[in-house]
């Protein structure tokens, strides 16, 4: 029941911070398709020619190969430890717990351009060139909070009772991981991969430290062309990053839930 | 709830060992570091004097971008409150089919490329952006306005990349809040506002206030906004970290920035911890 007299205002309200917050990218994805030089409107018809320059831009497909490999690599590198770390958080109680999850979650509250700088100064005291690892341990680190909260916040779901029981039923540990946990842990395992893999994607303040010429991801890319102004090139490709990180979740949602209903017959 | 001496800290070792020597060690490093010389050439000399900070403080430039950034971050934070209570609200009030799919629209920002989301104010801010255009032909105004370039288009960005963290943590806030406490007061005699202010209000408090810190450190270390939509006069302390560091190669004076921004937010942050407790900013995140 709605008695609150207001509440038309802000439903109103509600829908202006919607379409304020979507009018730019719908703008973006609009302006893509734009033939016109500059990329701005009005709309002078409709063209994929932005995105045919695109696909014959060497360097911006170099960058988006460099930011596939970069995102997979941090996705699977960072579940194999984020995975147990959420583990021994939901699954046991030890002294200190309550800090070192605080510690683990801490690289969220430090600005993006200190954990640039002081991984940077590191390697650099360690004499060691940037190079690609140094990208990939630095994307660990970024994202490994996020993984930490998706993956800890999806294990709690997951109830003792059904290992002990398989256990009690005369499987034997490794059994049991693998037809039980492995099974119930799958859906953890994979939101976590999709969400680093896409802060990895998107990351621009501490990648513009930490990569070089040669291991540009697109984002640092994007940022380098925006020197000179907007063009409607970057647009078609803001375009396609949106669309590529916006499906991917929704397309893993779809699957996870084919997945689930296979695995509950 | 197992306990165990030893299966937990194997568990937690990987994860351990990657945040002590890629964010621990580091992050100390250069609070060490900010302390060394400069060398005119060659590698940096290792001492401990204050120089560096000597330097920031020397004149009013550098203090003046601290003091930039702290006022940006509070304005971003009052308007993220402003254009944020109010669509919580809805979300915690709204009995709408439609509520999972706003929901997911609040959260999609987050799976949008930063730099995109940021860029895209250009569109919407520059001369031949939208707003122009459309005031133009609609003959209100001759020539485009000047909008971009300015503190106002660095907030607009801000507002946008951080607006979505203040709605879910107020909106994860007010979902707790048993929906029979206002129902108690109304049929108590009180109006529809005062049970609003009475009731509603102080028990979303908790997420109000992780909203504003974690949206106050967000924006105290931000880059992107200030650089892409703000003008020369619109840099905030990651500018100048970064021209430091990047363009001028002054490390010990770049690490010294560095130090004074972490110590600025981790007063704060230790401060509201002390008081409030930190752990209801990681709620909203999950």
């Amino acid at each position: 029941m709605k008695f609150f007299s207001g509440w038309s205002l802000i439903r109103t309200y509600t829908l202006l911070v919607y379409i304020w917050m979507f009018t730019p990218i719908v703008a973006v994805v609009l302006l893509s398709f734009n033939p016109q030089q500059f990329g701005s409107f009005p709309m002078e018809g409709f063209s994929l020619k932005w995105y045919i320059r695109l696909a014959h831009n060497a360097t911006i497909l170099g960058a988006f190969k460099n930011s596939l490999v970069l995102g997979s690599l941090t996705a699977i590198l960072v579940t194999a430890i984020g995975i147990p770390a959420a583990l021994a958080f939901v699954r046991y109680d030890f002294p200190g717990k309550e800090t070192l999850n605080t510690l683990l979650l801490a690289p969220i509250m430090i600005p993006e351009v200190v954990l640039g700088v002081a991984l940077l100064l590191f390697i650099r005291w360690l004499q060691q060139p940037k190079s690609f690892a140094l990208l990939l341990i630095g994307h660990v680190v970024l994202t490994l909070p996020y993984v930490l909260l998706v993956v800890q916040a999806r294990l709690v779901g997951i109830k003792r009772e059904y290992e002990e029981a398989a256990l009690s039923l005369g499987a034997n540990p490794f059994q049991t991981f693998r037809e039980i946990t492995l099974p119930l842990l799958a859906p953890a395992v994979f939101a976590g991969m999709l969400f680093a893999f896409t802060i990895s994607f998107d990351d621009v303040t501490a990648t513009l430290f930490w990569a070089t010429a040669r291991n540009q991801t697109v984002p640092v890319k994007i940022f380098g062309m925006l020197r000179n102004s907007i063009s409607p090139e970057i647009n078609a490709l803001g375009a396609v990053m949106i669309v590529l990180t916006v499906s991917l979740p929704l397309v893993a949602g779809y699957v996870l839930r084919k997945f689930a209903r296979g695995a509950g017959k | 709830m197992k306990k165990s001496s030893w299966k937990p800290w194997a568990l937690l070792s990987p994860s351990l060992t990657a945040v002590f020597f890629l964010m621990v060690i580091p992050v100390c490093f250069v609070v060490v570091y900010s302390f060394w010389l400069r060398a005119p050439t060659g590698s940096d000399i290792p001492a401990f004097q204050f120089g560096n900070y000597a330097k920031f403080f020397a004149d009013f430039f550098y203090p003046s971008l601290l003091i930039r950034t702290i006022r940006v971050a509070l304005e971003t934070v009052a308007l993220c409150l402003v254009m944020g209570y109010i669509p919580a609200y809805f979300f915690y009030r709204t009995e709408s089919k439609l509520k999972p799919l706003l929901m997911i629209l609040i959260m999609l920002p987050f799976w949008i490329s930063f730099i995109i989301r940021t860029l895209s104010w250009i569109n919407i801010l520059g001369d031949s952006g939208l707003i122009n255009h459309v005031l133009i032909k609609l003959g209100i105004i001759a020539s485009p306005l000047p909008m971009l370039y300015n503190e106002a288009a660095v907030l607009m960005g801000l507002l946008q990349y951080l607006l979505p963290f203040m709605i879910l943590n107020i909106y994860v806030s007010l979902d707790g809040i048993d929906k029979s406490l206002t129902e108690a007061a109304t049929s108590l005699g009180c109006t529809e506002w005062q049970a609003f202010k009475e009731v509603t209000l102080p028990l979303s408090l908790p997420g109000v206030s992780a909203g504003c810190l974690l949206v106050f450190v967000l924006t105290c270390g931000t880059y992107l906004p200030p650089m892409i939509l703000g003008g020369p006069g619109n840099d905030m302390i990651a500018n100048l970290i970064f021209k430091r560091i990047i363009g001028t190669l002054d490390w010990p004076f770049g690490s010294a920035i560095s130090t004074i921004l972490i110590g600025l937010l981790g007063v704060i942050v230790y401060t509201y911890n002390r008081y409030l407790g930190i752990n209801q900013i990681f709620k909203s995140l999950k």
